[in-house]
């Protein structure tokens, strides 16, 4: 059956915070294409990679990488460069999904008030006067992020304009960009795309419900501590709403395949939080949990995305 | 583009159990540090972080022979179940080991382990009862601490300092726990080149540890894994070579040795020992036997001690590189410890620096260590780190610290920027004073 598709590469690992995640993601694709019938190798990131794509017959790569280089576009650049195909969307459009400070502004959905700045704004013009100015346009509570950082790592809700200085040192730990955002209340969801073939569809939005109430990485990551409703609990038109957010998130953005918006649905209707291009695929991830919930099997969709990759073929360069 | 079909709703939390795990599993989740150390097993990483024994240097071609000969000749007793207590030849040969070290005990006295972490668990199942009170250094090793919760025992940190555990900080510890009512089961310490300071407990300290157990009538338990690997300046006696009723001594191969046997072993007074034996029995029915054949064709067949020579040699040169790493690469403020032997140096950081918030930009800057606070049970910690210098080779050591040394300074850049200072941070240096109030 593998040679009908060529032969699949999970490329999981890499060097980013979330490597953990993305190894655990990996095995699990490639456990579910191989009990497809599929013959799969695992591999990681590594100097090795251009002998590895030289060296299998008729590859197709399916990256299960999260964060970094595997998230951001570079490493899809890279396998245009190669010139093997891929499942997942482009390096362009990576790159915009991925760095919050430049895909929540892209975007023409509902969307929180966002401000983007590097570290060295705070350093040259002072933390105080611009900490000030930042509480005033965005109000309390707030979101702190990393731009470019996924699974909740280095995100703080803060509350009190005190505790501001020390969220943005959390978040610049992950790198010199960080995004501050209006704290959009409401119920949380997250909405798989996939396009197979045949355009792309939206499969039932996941509601996420911490025990904790934070959906932190500890939240997300350990079986039990957090509870999973798919469908979402929402009326049939906010449901409709949340997968056509979803859904234009996904071509706005130029996606490619598969992609998850997380959004909150708040009382003004669903709200953009991000999105993104290579969604967990681990034991307690949403992206698993909606394609059950859609009656269909996971194996099979992620042999039809890396089928759709090997009849596309490679991506060409950029000219 | 297509919306989703009406389904049947699925309401689940993804574990069934999750209501019906016992109480003392509860804190046993994944953790964003935790995941953080997947990354330091790439190569491109040095780190600082792990305590991997370094074994490249022991004679594998000729211990692959012995151990095939092993199999061949002895192979029908070395794989079949053994004793409980664990083999009489092994125990035997593990008061010539002990006697490195002035210990002079019976086989009789000893109970073999999985390593001795399970000895360590055999202690604690065997004393403690929920809510009982383990005293520990402050720090202490973290893989003790997990042990101790598992148990869910109250760990109560003692201050120490550069020469070990402070004598008048142990005596107001028992008095204080005594006086609401704690039943103090036992002193957990490793005396030699701690895990995680680095520290040695000097003789001095050791025997005012001994006199206050006497005089308070507590019992003292000395985990020892490392006692054999002084790298500078003469060995100091252990606990168990100077009093052996109140002390349970823990020892261990995997750093003499190879971890990978996982053979380690408990020295108890007599009525101790049985209850242990019988612990050992239940909880695995025998430790591990080929393991003990295969240590014991070691022992018996290669120069062991050469050996653990080799060890100290290899060991003192990556001491050396981390020390002077520290010296060249550190910002002003940093202050860490002087180990003669073992594994770990401790690191106290400038004033207002976290070393866990900074993990995520020490693992971008492809550098690793341990955050202090794995150290202590009570959330202290948040000025240290541990760095271990026995597995990587000098040249990688020096430029991990170089790498440390720029997150450091980044680190600082950015908490200056943003004026947060000591007031927001936990922290006990090594130095630091008494313990939290238990009560």
């Amino acid at each position: 059956m593998s040679s009908e598709i060529g032969t699949i590469v999970v490329l999981a690992g890499g060097l980013s915070h979330e490597r953990d995640v993305s190894l655990r993601s990996g095995r699990r694709v490639a456990q579910a294409l191989r009990d497809a019938g599929h013959s799969v190798i695992e591999a990681d990131v590594t100097s090795g990679l251009a002998e590895l794509m030289s060296g299998t017959p008729d590859p197709v790569v399916f990256p299960v990488l999260h964060g970094g280089d595997g998230e951001d576009g570079s490493l899809r650049e890279v396998l245009d460069l190669f010139g093997v195909p891929y499942v997942g969307s482009p390096g362009p459009a990576s790159q915009r999904a991925f760095d919050k400070s430049i895909c929540t502004p892209l975007l023409d959905v509902r969307k929180p008030a966002q401000v983007a700045l590097p570290n060295s704004v705070f350093r040259e013009l002072g933390a105080r006067a611009l900490v000030e100015a930042i509480v005033s346009r965005l109000g309390l509570p707030l979101m702190v992020k990393p731009n470019r950082s996924g699974s909740a790592l280095g995100c703080t809700k803060v509350e009190r304009a005190e505790a501001l200085p020390g969220a943005m040192v959390a978040a610049y730990a992950y790198g010199e960009m960080a995004v501050l955002e209006e704290f959009i209340v409401g119920t949380e969801v997250a909405v798989t795309v996939v396009d197979t073939g045949a355009g792309p569809r939206a499969l039932p939005a996941v509601e996420i419900r911490p025990r904790s109430g934070v959906y932190d990485y500890t939240a997300r990551y350990t079986a039990g501590e957090t509870r999973f409703i798919c469908p979402a609990e929402l009326s049939d038109d906010l449901a409709a709403q949340c997968a056509e957010l979803a859904l234009s998130v996904h071509v706005q953005l130029g996606l490619r395949d598969l992609s998850r918006t997380d959004i909150i649905v708040s009382d003004a209707g669903p709200v953009f939080i991000e999105t993104s291009v290579s969604p967990g695929m681990t034991e307690t991830s949403l992206t698993p949990l909606a394609v059950e919930a859609a009656g269909e099997d996971f194996g099979r969709l992620c042999a039809a995305l890396v089928r759709r990759a090997h009849e596309r073929g490679p991506t060409g360069v950029r000219s | 583009m297509s919306l989703p079909e009406p389904i049947q709703r699925r309401d689940t939390v993804l574990d069934p159990w999750i209501d019906t795990y016992a109480e003392r599993t509860h804190g046993l989740t994944v953790s964003a540090v935790r995941a953080l150390f997947s990354v330091a097993n790439r190569p491109e990483v040095v780190s600082l972080a792990g305590g991997m024994p370094n074994i490249a240097d022991l004679p594998r071609e000729a211990l692959g022979e012995a151990m095939a000969t092993l199999i061949r000749e002895r192979g029908t007793q070395a794989m079949q179940y053994g004793s409980g207590q664990g083999e009489p030849f092994m125990r035997e040969q593990i008061t010539e080991v002990m006697a490195e070290e002035g210990i002079h005990a019976h086989p009789d006295d000893i109970v073999v382990s999985c390593g001795s972490q399970q000895a360590l668990d055999l202690v604690t199942r065997v004393f403690c009862d929920p809510g009982d009170v383990i005293l520990a250094e402050a720090p202490s090793y973290v893989g003790a601490i997990g042990t101790f919760r598992a148990y869910q025992v109250q760990i109560v940190h003692v201050a120490m300092d550069d020469a070990g555990i402070v004598p008048q900080a142990l005596r107001e510890a028992i008095a204080t726990c005594r006086a609401v009512g704690k039943q103090v089961k036992f002193l957990y310490t490793i005396p030699n080149f701690q895990n995680p300071t680095g520290v040695t407990q000097t003789l001095q300290r050791r025997q005012e540890l001994i006199e206050i157990a006497h005089d308070t009538g507590i019992l003292v338990v000395e985990d020892n894994p490392y006692g054999l690997l002084t790298i500078e300046g003469e060995p100091t006696p252990a606990l168990r070579s100077m009093e052996d009723e109140r002390v349970i001594y823990l020892g261990s191969f995997s750093k003499t040795f190879a971890p990978g046997f996982r053979v380690g072993w408990a020295l108890a007074p007599h009525a101790v020992r049985e209850k242990l034996t019988l612990a050992q029995e239940s909880a695995t029915l025998a430790p591990p036997v080929f393991s003990q054949f295969a240590i014991s064709t070691y022992l018996e067949q290669f120069d062991w001690r050469g050996q653990i020579q080799v060890y100290r040699d290899m060991y003192r040169l990556r001491r050396d590189a981390m020390l002077q790493g520290l010296i060249e690469n550190m910002p002003p403020g940093t202050t860490w410890t002087h180990p003669t032997g073992g594994f770990f140096v401790w690191l106290t950081l400038p004033d207002g620096l976290d070393s866990q918030a900074m993990l995520p930009r020490a693992v971008s800057a492809r550098v690793a260590y341990v955050p202090g606070t794995a150290f202590y049970a009570d959330g202290m910690g948040s000025r240290n780190m541990r760095l271990s210098f026995c597995f990587p080779t000098p040249e990688r050591i020096i430029e991990g610290t170089r790498r440390l040394g720029e997150v450091l300074h980044d680190e600082l850049d950015t908490m200056r920027t943003f004026g947060i200072g000591i007031t927001e941070h936990l922290y006990r240096d090594v130095t630091a004073g008494p313990g939290p109030d238990i009560t």
